[in-house]
């Protein structure tokens, strides 16, 4: 009975190297890997998938999902949970609405969301750090004041904005491509250059890594974390504004569960919940994985009420992925 | 206490645990390289090395904590398939981790019995309190069954586990370093409690670099050195020397750099230090440190060398006295704010205070003066490469692979990480905590070149280090820390290591009863 003690649980990291990069590739790009099978799988399925306009809607449709996604990351980078990121987006989506019906200016209306959203973001991070309560905990109870401001703005109702020019960021395209777009294209390519090359997303990896450390070389924790959140919550307010802008009308029910689905997308992507590890392109990857799960459902018209299931299903799969790659350890 | 079987001699029966020709890789590093060792029943087998030498990885691999990559296992004479700590336990291996496993918020009886509890259909039944008292009376130790694990100190946290293990009734249990934390005293409670179980015809496995507590305890000496089993040989057939030598793999001679040159007296000190008392235990410190000086703090564990440095810093909330650096009174300001007047704190617990270590070596280095390789916020990643790579180059960190998480690298390497990410800035004084801990032989003296280089450009170094040897052979001149106080000066070069010893002891007794302003 002669015996290998490396069981099928050792690390087969450690066989040959091409094995080990290819695991590491496979660990590492999981995310992007998936989408492009899906991508080919949906094209062959269906010949109504693969069309510009059907690409087009669907990142159109994920903008906002999208946007507090890549700012989520830096929160979760930085080793914290937003969880307020759907009632900061209802209070963006009201606020919003009610500006820019009250004043008639449309641009002040949905400026006036990112900006109000800052300023949630800001005392969620003033929350975090002075009341040295975990940010899961302080972001849950800010989400309740939050949402009960949404609906104390409208008094429960909806507010439809009939002013002209107000649907114009949400609706209208240039060379065929929504603004909407083109806008989180930009946000994306901003937040990516600010996590991998600058002062503050090097201060975000190392605040989420090893707080202490941090602290003792002279990062001002507390700051890092707060202008964390002051990003959710921007992210939070524009998605607000383009979603506002669309629908031409805020209720203080939108963006409910928003917060969950974007954990999710970053999840998906590969960032790591305990801090530290992440990278933006990974939550928007996440972010439309999910999205074309959705719509595969649509044209495949397969039963939709399945949807959750296999979306649940694959984010479960990828987080075990991640989980293996990292027991070496 | 109880029944005696056999007579505990090494030769006695055939092996409990057999170990052949066994390795592992982590990463890059071969931490076992077919090593095979026998574990005999009643024997009391040390595992002894360096760190990094792969002894407590063979610890890990008997009690199941880590698969081997290849070799095999031999338990009561029989191959295993699979091999995990659960599986461990069942056959009667128990590991008594460097890091406890307890839960803390469970009392002693509930963490020592946790996961043996009777139960009928899962609902407890009897009390714990009869199988503690019962278990009690063998080991003696006196610990209350009900006070929270948390609340007890790491010395007691200690014997829950080993009482664990024996509620588990192991014949073999694995101690990784169980003297680290301990004082003599408890070292010795410790060892007296192992010859009992020894007694037993229980199997120790004792893994330690403390040769004293070594050659205390041990019936059988295994020697590793880089990841390889050196000699299995029975103690008495060993001398400190021997053993020393086997570690080494080379005949011991002189480990220190020559000592810079004396800086004079008449020279305006860089750091002085009045009475400085913090929150966290600095009881009031007053020290000089000149350009160009090793100054050394020399203390026992838990004396508050690391809290007066950690006060001089700006880490711990300061409570009194004075901090001056370059003539100007920084008393109470923040960690950043000595890091931009050219002070640096290089801390002793390098996983916890010192790197990110999910992160880069890159990013670790270049971290506490990222605004020096940045311009408007944006990093200019070529200046910040070039920058980290001379210098992790200039202290022989091999391999230089900056875009390689720390994690990977071995314990000298991290620590030859650490000093580069603080003297990287440049500094004009540095503070040293440990700056040796877990760090092999080879490692330590490029550190200690790296520390007398220092001094020789002009650079003020405040040193602490647990191996008095090490403050003796480096520094000028040298504090005596008792009680988070500074108590007189002690001439390095004069002085022995013993002497120092029983300075420290002596004057911790008197100051026990009685404390002066």
């Amino acid at each position: 009975m002669t015996t290998d003690l490396a069981s099928a649980d050792a690390m087969p990291a450690h066989t040959t190297p091409a094995a080990t990069r290819a695991l590491f590739f496979v660990r590492d790009y999981a995310v992007l890997i998936l989408l492009v099978i899906l991508l080919v799988v949906l094209a062959m399925a269906s010949p109504s998938f693969f069309t510009f306009a059907n690409l087009m809607n669907i990142a159109n449709q994920n903008v906002p999902l999208a946007m507090i996604a890549a700012a989520g990351t830096f929160v979760i980078v930085s080793g914290n949970f937003d969880l307020s990121t759907g009632a900061m987006f209802a209070v963006g989506s009201v606020s919003a609405a009610a500006i820019a019906d009250g004043t008639g200016n449309p641009w002040l209306g949905l400026l006036a969301a990112p900006v109000i959203c800052v300023a949630l973001g800001l005392v969620n991070g003033v929350a975090v750090t002075t009341l040295r309560v975990h940010s899961f905990l302080a972001t849950l109870a800010t989400s309740l004041v939050f949402s009960a401001i949404a609906v104390m703005v409208t008094g429960g109702s909806l507010i439809t904005v009939t002013v002209d020019g107000f649907t114009d960021l949400g609706r209208l395209r240039v060379g065929g491509v929504f603004i909407a777009v083109i806008v989180l294209a930009t946000f994306v390519a901003v937040l990516w250059f600010t996590l991998q090359r600058t002062l503050f997303g090097r201060h975000v990896f190392a605040v989420g890594g090893n707080a202490d450390a941090a602290e003792l070389s002279g990062i001002r924790v507390a700051k890092v974390r707060i202008c964390v959140f002051m990003l959710s919550g921007l992210a939070a307010g524009l998605a607000a504004a383009i979603a506002v802008s669309r629908i031409s009308s805020g209720q203080p029910q939108a963006g409910l569960g928003m917060e969950l689905e974007a954990i999710a997308a970053i999840i998906l992507g590969g960032t790591s919940i305990y801090g530290g590890v992440g990278a933006v392109w990974r939550s928007i990857s996440g972010v439309y994985l999910i999205a074309l799960i959705g719509n595969g459902f649509d044209i495949m018209s397969v039963n939709p009420q399945l949807k959750d299931l296999v979306t649940g299903v694959i984010i479960l799969a990828a987080v075990a992925l991640a989980a293996v790659g990292n027991r070496r350890r | 206490m109880g029944t005696v079987h056999g007579s505990g001699s090494v030769e006695g029966g055939a092996p409990l645990v057999e170990v052949r020709g066994v390795s592992k890789r982590f990463g890059g590093t071969q931490a076992l390289d077919d090593v095979s060792v026998s574990l005999a029943p009643g024997e009391v087998h040390a595992f002894v090395g360096e760190n990094g030498a792969g002894k407590s990885t063979l610890g890990k691999v008997v009690a199941g904590l880590y698969s081997a990559d290849s070799g095999r296992l031999l338990v009561g004479g029989r191959e295993v398939q699979r091999w995990d700590p659960l599986r461990a336990q069942q056959a009667g291996v128990a590991m008594i981790a460097q890091e406890l496993s307890l839960v803390p918020e469970l009392t002693v009886a509930e963490n020592v019995f946790l996961g043996v509890e009777e139960h009928r259909l899962g609902i407890l039944r009897g009390t714990l309190a009869a199988r503690f008292a019962r278990l009690e009376d063998e080991v003696g130790f006196g610990l209350p069954p009900r006070a929270r694990v948390r609340e007890l100190r790491l010395a007691d946290q200690q014997k829950v586990e080993i009482m664990r293990s024996l509620a588990r009734d192991a014949r073999v249990i694995v101690m990784d370093e169980p003297t680290s934390s301990l004082t003599t005293h408890e070292t010795q409670r410790l060892h007296r409690l192992i010859q009992h179980l020894k007694a037993q015809d229980r199997t120790i496995v004792y893994v330690s670099h403390f040769l004293d507590a070594v050659f205390e305890v041990s019936d059988t000496i295994s020697i590793m050195r880089d990841g390889r089993l050196v000699r299995s040989a029975p103690a008495m057939q060993e001398t400190k020397r021997s053993v020393v030598e086997g570690m080494l793999g080379r005949r011991l001679d002189a480990t220190f750099p020559p000592r810079p040159a004396t800086v004079s007296a008449e020279v305006a000190p860089i750091l002085q230090v009045s009475d400085l008392a913090s929150e966290r235990g600095a009881r009031g410190a007053s020290l000089a440190v000149r350009p160009g000086e090793i100054v050394g703090l020399l203390g026992l564990v838990g004396s508050g060398r690391t809290e007066i440095a950690r006060a001089i810093f700006g880490a711990d909330r300061v409570t009194g006295g004075d901090v001056c650096f370059d003539g100007e009174r920084i008393t109470g300001k923040r960690p950043r704010d000595a890091i931009s007047r050219g002070m640096v704190f290089v801390p002793e617990d390098r996983h916890h205070q010192g790197l990110v270590l999910d992160r880069s070596v890159k990013e670790n280095v270049s971290l506490a003066f990222l605004d020096r390789f940045s311009r408007h916020g944006i990093i200019a990643t070529r200046d910040e490469r070039h920058a980290v790579t001379d210098m992790v180059q200039s202290l022989q960190m091999r391999p230089p692979a900056i875009d390689l998480p720390v994690a990977g690298f071995s314990g000298g390497n991290q620590q030859k990480a650490l000093l580069s990410k603080w003297l990287i800035g440049q500094p004009r004084l540095v503070i040293l905590d440990e700056p040796t801990r877990g760090v092999d032989i080879g490692a330590k003296f490029t550190i200690y070149e790296a520390i007398t280089a220092l001094a020789r450009r002009g650079v003020a170094v405040l040193l602490i280090s647990s191996e008095h040897e090490e403050v003796l052979n480096l520094s000028h001149r040298a504090y005596l820390v008792i009680d988070g106080r500074t108590r007189g000066e002690v001439d390095p070069s004069s002085t022995p290591a013993d002497e120092v010893l029983f300075q420290l002891f002596s004057v911790a007794d008197t100051t026990l009863k009685e404390q002066p302003a």
